[in-house]
């Protein structure tokens, strides 16, 4: 068995946090550019434009992109042969995410009951997905995500008869109904099948995947790019002002399912696409 | 794409000469507000109080931001959604409110009221929170310092880049621009 200390986990975590919500990918700013190169409207290339110039901002200067710094997702991927040090590892999490949003000055957005809407202060609890994989390495994702963009998504529980048609249908309408409220441009997270609970978590993970890499399953990245340029017609463009680039991406992710159903899930990122992640 | 200067107060004539889609820079002073704040401003007015802050000619922006760091004026401060502010902005506009600063569409009613009262509705870009911190020089706490991020602010602003969404002729830019680019 190998060791991680506690200690370490609680680092790496709060660094994650600042980082992610500090530095814009760089396959996000390359998409910046080429919608910007390829967008019709003045307006949304002017947004563009913008957009560009505050990722640079907040490298340079080590400050949030955006003042929505989000509820802290967390990913693991545990190899077997790994133990953790010193303490539980959800706890050591929640601290990392407790230091970084402190000591990073980022704003905290999660209230303690959803009803009683009373913020925890800290933004704690992150929400942790685990995966339990071979080998003895840690890998841990953080990925902030803004409320505007979350309350965007949708989930429909579909006839298998829907087919091909009724999920792009879907989801070319979960974007159109968003219009400007998740801060498009946007990456469209989208899963089919498994279950009601699998094919959401299969859009969120669709959302980690560097922006334009098409899936590896040939009939999702065919879907990938149909439903790319009907989101192109509608027309929605940057801030939804009107424009070409209401998404940078559409990303697909597909799971085996009952013969009786067809479970599709879109979860919608903002152009604050933000993750951060390492291997331990 | 030339640019519209605007400096508060605000005029009609000021009003009047903004288009959907035209690109604006405010400079000089606006005033920060979100849900908790419109709240009280309302509940004054319906008590026939005086407001703590003289909002005639004013802009008034849709902003929780981050946390300052040391030697920062004010944290990332990018615009909020603006829906959940539609049941107060008509009675702000009412008593001369100019200029609102969010990101999203409004209700009707919010319309109705700025075309009546000759008011104008501007977007910032959302999640440009880095760059939009830049143009803001002062800020300070005038009013329900209590309510944490949600005080009231008077901010000093050099060049704060906006679009305008909603004129007082009762165009809509999110409705519009949406239908020009529409395959
Ligand atoms: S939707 Fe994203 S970019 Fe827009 S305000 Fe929220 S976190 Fe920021």
């Amino acid at each position: 068995m190998r060791e991680i200390s506690y200690e370490k986990i609680v680092a790496e975590v709060a660094r994650l946090c600042r980082e992610a919500n500090y530095f814009l990918g760089e396959d996000v700013t390359k998409a910046f550019e080429k919608a910007l190169a390829d967008e019709e409207s003045p307006t949304g290339k002017g947004i563009l434009e913008q957009l560009i110039k505050n990722a640079e901002i907040a490298r340079n200067e080590e400050v949030p992109m955006c003042q929505d710094t989000g509820v802290a997702v967390v990913f693991l991927e545990m190899g077997q042969d790994v133990t953790v040090s010193g303490g539980a590892l959800y706890d050591a999490i929640n601290d990392g995410v407790r230091e970084g949003y402190e000591k990073g000055y980022l704003r905290k957005s999660m209230v303690e009951h959803p009803l009683q809407r009373k913020n925890t202060g800290d933004n704690t609890p992150a929400i942790i997905h685990t995966k339990i994989v071979t080998g003895d390495k840690l890998k841990i994702t953080v990925a902030p995500k803004g409320g505007g963009s979350e309350n965007m998504s949708g989930i429909s529980m579909m006839a298998p008869a829907a087919g091909e048609e009724g999920v792009k249908k879907f989801v070319v309408e979960t974007v159109r109904k968003a219009g400007p409220n998740p801060c498009p441009p946007i990456v469209v997270g989208v899963g089919i099948g498994g279950n009601f609970e699998k094919c959401a978590l299969l859009a969120k993970e669709a959302l980690l995947r560097p922006i334009g890499q098409p899936s590896d399953d040939e009939y999702a990245a065919r879907l990938e790019r149909e439903i790319f340029e009907e989101i192109r017609k509608l027309g929605i463009g940057p801030q939804g002002m009107g424009g070409r680039n209401t998404a940078l991406a559409v990303h697909i992710n597909v799971h085996p399912c009952h013969i009786a159903s067809l479970p599709v899930a879109v979860n919608i990122n903002c152009h604050a696409s933000r993750h951060k992640s390492v291997i331990l | 794409m030339t640019k519209k200067r605007l400096t508060p107060p605000l005029t009609d004539a000021d009003i009047e000469n903004l288009e959907i889609g035209d690109q604006v820079l405010i400079t000089g002073t606006i005033y920060t507000a979100r849900d908790a704040a419109h709240k009280r401003l309302v509940e004054l007015l319906d008590e026939g109080k005086e407001l703590p802050v003289d909002l005639k000619g004013q802009i008034i922006y849709y902003v929780g931001p981050t946390p300052a760091k040391p030697g920062q004026v004010i944290g990332s401060a990018g615009p909020t959604t603006s829906y959940r502010m539609d049941p107060y902005a008509p009675k702000l506009l009412a008593i001369g409110l100019k200029a609102m600063i969010g990101k999203g569409s409004r209700s009707q009613e919010v319309k109705d009221a700025m075309k009546k009262y000759k008011g104008c509705y501007l977007a910032a870009v959302g999640g440009a929170a880095a760059l939009i911190a830049k143009s803001i020089k002062k800020a300070e706490v005038i009013a329900y310092p209590e309510l944490g991020p949600e005080a009231i602010r008077k901010l000093e602003v050099e060049d704060f880049p906006a679009i305008v969404v909603n004129d007082c002729k009762g165009g809509d830019l999110y409705e519009e621009g949406v239908k020009k680019y529409q395959k």
